[in-house]
C-alpha cells in the first residue's frame, strides 16, 4: 500500500503521512515534557512560571481538551465527511464494469457477469477503469484487499458488498484475505493483473471460449482420466461434461500465474506435485489426495496445462 | 506518617489479632474471605496464566520469525494464537488488575476491612480459577478454541468447526463472565458503601474512581457477551440458527453482540492501569494529582462513552457510510478524556519534584506508549484509513500498543510499587531500573516494526507468510523485540523472587505514599487497621493532624470496631457512618459452589445434559448450605472463650 496505484489508495496514502506527522508532533511534545520534568527534577514547579498552580491546570485544560478538540475536528472533517466518499462503494452508474468475487475455502472465484467467463484466483481488469467488485461468500467471512489498489471489504454470508476496483497503471497487484477464514487462511491469496484496455479485452475473448481440444496423445488420455476419475464431480471444465462446483473452474487453467490461490507456481511440476499430494503443499484444503497412479497424473497435468 | 502503636494501643490491637486471626495451613487459604489472600491467590493465578499466555506469544513470533516457517502448523497456531488472546484478556489483565490489585488494594485505599461481600469474593476467585482451567484443559487435549478470541461465525459454528474446540470457547467465556459479574458488584458495593466515615466521594483516591468505572463497563458489558455465547451454543449443540443467514439469522448479530462487549472491555482493561498511575504519579512527584476533579471525571466518562463505539470494530462489513461517521464521530470523542489524563499525569511529574524509581519509570513507559497506541487509535477512526489497514498488523500493533504497553506496564510497575506493602520487603532497584529498560526496549522493538508490516499489505492471524514481499526483515525484528521482552520480564519477576527472600525490610511508607494502605503495617494486618481510619483529602497520608489523631484514638479505645469481624458502612455521597456491619467469616461454601458450578460446565461440554442438570441441582445444594450456615465467627468465638476463662 505504500507503492500506491489508484487515486484511492494515493488519497489514504497521504491521509497516513499526514496523521503520521501530526501524531509525532504529539509524541514528541510529550517526551519534551517529560524530559524537562527530569530534568527539573530537583525543582518544584514548571519551568519559567514557577509553582503557581493555576499553570499546570491550564496546561491540561489546552493540551488535553483545547487542541484536541480542534485536531479531531479537523480530521473528522477530512477523513470521515470529506475522503469517506473516495473509498465508499461506487454507484453502478459510475462504474464500466461489474466483476463477482466469491470467498471460498480458501480460495477465490472470480465471475464475469455476462460473459460466462468463470475464473480462479486472479482478477483481469482493464486499466484506468472504475470497477464495481461485488463481494460476497461461499462459506465463511472473508475480506477482499488490494492494499496498493484500494480498501479491503468483506465477505459475509447473505450480503452483496461492494467496493471500487480501480488501477491507474497496467502491473500484477497482489491481494490477499485479511479476515480470518480457518486454517489455511495465510494461503487465500490473489493477483489483480491490470492490463492496457486491448489486452483486456483479448484475455477475456480468449476465456470466453470453451475449453482447448486435446491435441497430444497424452493430453486425450488426460482429458480421460479427468473426466473418468473424481476431477470431474468437484471441478468444471466448459465443453467437457466436467460440471462439478466444488472446486474452482479449470476451463483455462493452464493460462493461470499460480495453483491453490498463490500458493504454488502453476507449472507442470509443481501441478503433478499437487494432484498427488495436495494436503502436503496445502493442509486442510478441501482437495483430498485421491491417489492418483503418476503415469496418470502426467497425463492429466499435461491435458491441463494445454487449456490456455 | 505511619501508625505508631503504644503499649496501650497494643492491648487493643492483641484483641483484633485474636478476632481476626484466620484458620491455619492450607485449609485457610482454601476457607479464606480475606481480600488480601484472594488478592494474592488472584496474583499468582493471573501470573500463572501470563506465563502461559507469553509463552504462546513467543510460539507465534518464533513460528513468523521467517518466511515459510513450518515450526507449527496451521492447526497449532490458530488455537496458539485464539489462546493467547484469551488467556490474555480473560485470563491475565482482568483478574491481575480487578482480582489481584483491586482484591488487594481497594479495601485498604478506602479505610475498609474487606470487601462488602468476603464470600462471594472467595467465590469469583474459585469461578474464575476453574474456568481458566476449563479452557485450558481443552489446550491439554488439543481441542483448543481455534477461531479466534474474536470467534466470528459462520467459522466458529458446527458446520465449519465440528469438534468441541469453540465449545470450550462458548462454556468458558460464559463461566468466567459469572466471576467477573460478582467481582464488579462486589467492587462497586465495596466502593459505594464501605468508604471510611468521612471520605466522601470528592475524597476518594483517584484509583478507587477508575476501579468504579471498570467494575460498572464489566457489569453492563458482560451480558451481551454471554447472551452472544449462549445463543452460539444454541447453534451449535441445539441446531438454532441465530447467526445462519439462510434460516433468518445473521452473522452480523455476533459482530454486535461481540463488540458491545468487546469495546467497553478495552476500557475495562484500560481503567485499572490509570488507577494504579494515579497512585503512583503523586507520590513519586511529591504534589497532589493536577487537576483531580476533571481526571475523575474523564475515567468515568471513558467507561460512559466506551459503550457507543462498537461499531469501529466492522468499519469493513458493509454497513451504510452514515453509521459508521456516526461511530467513528464518537470514537473520536474519546481522544478528550483520554487527553485529559495524560496531560494531567505530564504536569503532576513536571511540576512536581519526581523520583525516577523503578514504578515511576514503568509510569512514564506507559504514558510514551498510550499515546503511541491512543495515537493510532485516532487514525483508525479515520474511516478510508481504517477500511485499508483493518485486520493487518497495523492493527495488532495499535492493540498491543494499549494493552501491552498501556495496561500491562502500569501492572508491572504496580508489582514494584506494591511490593513492599505486600510482602514488607524492599526490591532491588538498580535490577528494577534494568528491568524497566529491557521490557520497554523489547516492547518497542516487537509492536512498531508491525504499524509498516501492517501497511504494506501483512493481514493479521497468517501461520506463515511467503517470501519476497518485503514482511520478512519487519518480522524478524518483531521476534528479536520478543524475546528482548522475554528477558525484560524474567528480570522483573527475578528481582521480585530474590527480593522476597533477601529483601531490605520495607516499614510501613518506604515512598511517602499518599494513600492509606501506607499507613497500615506491610504485610497489613488481616484487619487492615487497628482503627478505622480518619479521612479529610483524598490524599489522607498527607494529613499528618488525622494519622496523629487515629493514633491518640488507638490509645483511647475509639472507632476500633472490636465485637467481632466488625467494619464501617457508610452514606454513598458523603460516606457518614450509616452502621456497623458484621463480616462474614471464612468458609469453605464458596469453593464448594465453585466446584458445583465447574461440574455443570463440565457436563454441558461433553453435552450431558441430564448430568449437568443434576449438577445444577448439587449447585443449588450448594448455594443453601452457605446460607444456612450462620456468620459463626471463629475470630469471635476464640475471642469470648478466652474471655469466659
Amino acid at each position: 500500500m505504500l507503492n500506491d496505484h489508484s487515486p484511492q489508495a494515493h488519497d489514504i496514502m497521504l491521509l497516513w503521512w499526514w496523521m503520521l506527522g501530526a501524531g509525532a508532533v504529539v509524541l514528541l511534545g510529550a517526551l519534551a515534557m517529560l524530559l524537562i520534568g527530569y530534568i527539573t527534577r530537583k525543582r518544584p514547579g514548571l519551568p519559567f512560571f514557577g509553582t503557581r498552580e493555576s499553570v499546570p491546570q491550564i496546561m491540561v485544560l489546552v493540551f488535553g481538551i483545547a487542541i484536541p478538540a480542534v485536531v479531531l475536528v479537523v480530521l473528522f472533517a477530512v477523513a470521515d465527511v470529506y475522503l469517506v466518499g473516495k473509498t465508499s462503494p461506487p454507484s453502478p452508474k459510475s462504474t464500466a464494469m461489474t466483476i463477482h468475487v466469491i470467498g471460498r475455502q480458501w480460495w477465490w472465484e472470480v465471475d464475469y457477469p455476462g460473459t460466462g467467463v468463470v475464473t480462479a484466483n486472479e482478477i483481469h481488469i482493464p486499466t484506468r477503469t472504475r470497477i464495481n467488485v461485488v463481494a460476497t461468500t461461499g462459506d465463511v467471512i472473508h475480506s477482499f484487499w488490494v492494499p496498493s489498489l484500494n480498501r479491503k471489504i468483506d465477505m459475509i454470508p447473505g450480503r452483496l458488498n461492494r467496493v471500487l476496483l480501480y488501477a491507474s497503471n497496467p502491473g500484477a497487484y497482489r491481494g490477499q484475505c485479511s479476515q480470518f477464514c480457518g486454517l489455511e487462511h495465510a494461503r487465500m491469496a490473489l493477483w489483480v493483473f491490470a492490463q492496457p484496455k486491448a489486452q483486456f479485452e483479448a484475455w477475456l475473448h480468449g476465456q470466453e471460449r470453451l475449453a482447448a481440444k486435446p491435441s497430444t496423445n497424452a493430453e486425450r488420455l488426460g482429458e480421460a482420466y479427468f473426466l473418468s476419475d473424481q476431477c470431474a464431480s468437484c471441478h468444471t471444465i466448459a465443453g467437457t461434461p466436467a460440471r462439478g462446483d466444488v472446486g474452482p473452474n479449470l476451463t483455462h487453467v493452464g493460462s493461470r500465474a499460480t495453483l491453490a490461490a498463490l500458493t504454488i507456481p502453476n507449472t507442470p511440476y509443481w501441478m503433478s506435485k499437487w494432484i498427488a499430494n495436495p494436503q502436503a503443499i496445502k493442509p486442510g484444503v478441501q482437495m483430498p489426495d485421491l491417489g492418483v497412479p503418476p503415469a496418470q497424473i502426467k497425463d492429466i497435468v499435461a491435458y491441463l496445462e494445454s487449456l490456455k | 506518617m505511619a501508625t505508631v502503636i503504644t503499649p496501650a494501643g497494643q492491648r487493643h490491637v492483641e484483641r483484633l489479632e485474636k478476632i481476626w486471626a484466620p484458620r491455619a495451613g492450607v485449609l485457610g487459604w482454601l476457607m479464606t474471605t480475606d481480600h488480601k489472600r484472594i488478592g494474592i491467590m488472584y496474583f499468582f493465578t493471573a501470573l500463572a496464566f501470563f506465563g502461559a499466555g507469553g509463552v504462546e506469544a513467543e510460539i507465534i513470533r518464533t513460528q513468523l520469525m521467517t518466511p515459510n516457517n513450518h515450526l507449527i502448523g496451521p492447526q497449532a497456531y490458530d488455537e496458539v494464537f485464539t489462546m493467547h488472546g484469551i488467556t490474555m484478556i480473560f485470563l491475565f489483565v482482568i483478574p491481575m488488575t480487578t482480582g489481584a490489585f483491586g482484591n488487594y488494594l481497594l479495601p485498604l485505599m478506602i479505610g475498609a476491612r474487606d470487601m462488602a461481600f468476603p464470600r462471594m469474593n472467595a467465590l469469583s476467585y474459585w469461578v474464575y480459577l476453574a474456568s481458566g482451567l476449563f479452557m485450558y484443559y481443552s489446550l491439554a487435549n488439543g481441542h483448543a478454541p481455534n477461531a479466534g478470541w474474536f470467534d466470528y461465525v459462520p467459522l466458529a459454528e458446527r458446520a465449519f468447526d465440528p469438534g468441541n474446540n469453540i465449545d470450550f470457547y462458548g462454556y468458558g467465556l460464559i463461566f468466567n463472565g459469572i466471576s467477573s459479574t460478582m467481582a464488579s458488584i462486589n467492587f462497586i458495593v465495596t466502593i459505594f458503601k464501605m468508604r471510611a466515615p468521612g471520605m466522601s466521594l470528592n475524597r476518594m483516591p483517584l484509583f478507587c474512581y477508575a476501579f468504579l468505572a471498570t467494575s460498572l463497563a464489566l457489569l453492563f458489558a458482560l451480558p451481551s457477551l454471554t447472551v452472544a455465547c449462549i445463543f452460539l451454543e444454541l447453534d451449535r449443540e441445539l441446531g438454532f440458527h441465530f447467526y445462519d443467514p439462510h434460516f433468518g439469522g445473521d452473522p452480523l448479530l455476533w459482530q454486535n453482540l461481540f463488540w458491545i462487549f468487546g469495546h467497553p472491555e478495552v476500557y475495562i482493561i484500560i481503567l485499572p492501569a490509570f488507577a494504579i498511575a494515579t497512585a503512583i504519579i503523586p507520590t513519586f512527584s511529591h504534589r497532589r494529582m493536577v487537576a483531580f476533579p476533571l481526571v475523575a471525571l474523564a475515567e468515568i466518562l471513558v467507561a460512559f462513552l466506551g459503550f457507543g463505539v462498537w461499531v469501529h470494530h466492522m468499519l469493513t462489513v458493509g454497513f451504510a457510510t452514515i453509521v459508521y461517521v456516526y461511530f467513528t464521530a464518537a470514537s473520536l470523542i474519546i481522544t478528550i478524556p483520554s487527553a485529559i489524563q495524560i496531560f494531567s499525569w505530564i504536569a503532576t511529574i513536571v511540576s512536581g519534584k519526581p523520583q525516577f524509581k523503578t514504578p515511576l519509570l514503568f509510569i512514564c513507559g506507559f504514558i510514551v506508549y498510550f499515546i503511541i497506541g491512543g495515537l493510532s487509535g485516532i487514525t483508525l477512526a479515520a474511516i478510508p484509513f481504517d477500511q485499508q489497514v483493518h485486520d493487518s498488523y497495523y492493527v495488532v500493533a495499535h492493540f498491543h500498543f494499549v494493552i501491552f504497553g498501556a495496561a500491562v506496564f502500569p501492572i508491572l510497575g504496580g508489582m514494584y510499587f506494591w511490593f513492599p506493602k505486600v510482602t514488607g520487603k524492599m526490591y532491588r532497584e538498580r535490577w528494577g531500573q534494568v528491568s524497566f529498560w529491557l521490557t520497554a526496549l523489547g516492547t518497542m522493538v516487537t509492536f512498531m516494526p508491525m504499524h509498516i508490516v501492517g501497511i504494506i499489505g501483512m493481514p493479521r492471524r497468517n501461520w506463515t507468510y511467503p517470501s519476497g514481499l518485503g514482511w520478512a526483515g519487519y518480522n524478524l525484528s518483531e521476534t528479536i523485540g520478543a524475546y528482548i521482552l522475554l528477558a525484560g520480564l524474567l528480570t522483573i519477576f527475578a528481582n521480585l523472587a530474590w527480593s522476597l527472600w533477601r529483601g531490605e525490610p520495607a516499614g510501613n511508607d518506604p515512598w511517602g505514599g499518599d494513600t492509606l494502605e501506607w499507613s497500615t503495617t506491610s504485610p497489613p494486618p488481616v484487619y487492615n487497621y487497628p482503627v478505622i481510619p480518619t479521612v479529610s483529602s483524598p490524599y489522607p497520608m498527607w494529613d499528618t493532624a488525622d494519622r496523629e489523631r487515629d493514633n491518640r484514638r488507638l490509645e483511647r479505645g475509639e472507632g476500633l470496631m472490636e465485637l467481632g469481624h466488625q467494619t464501617p458502612s457508610s452514606t454513598v455521597q458523603d460516606a457518614e457512618l450509616e452502621e456497623v456491619l458484621e463480616m462474614p467469616s471464612s468458609s469453605i461454601w464458596p469453593l464448594l459452589t465453585a466446584a458445583s458450578l465447574t461440574a455443570v460446565f463440565a457436563s454441558l461440554v461433553l453435552t450431558h445434559y441430564w448430568i449437568a442438570a443434576g449438577f445444577v441441582v448439587v449447585l443449588g445444594c450448594t448455594l443453601i448450605g452457605w446460607h444456612w450456615e450462620s456468620l459463626s465467627r471463629h475470630g469471635v468465638m476464640a475471642y469470648e472463650q478466652e474471655a469466659h476463662a
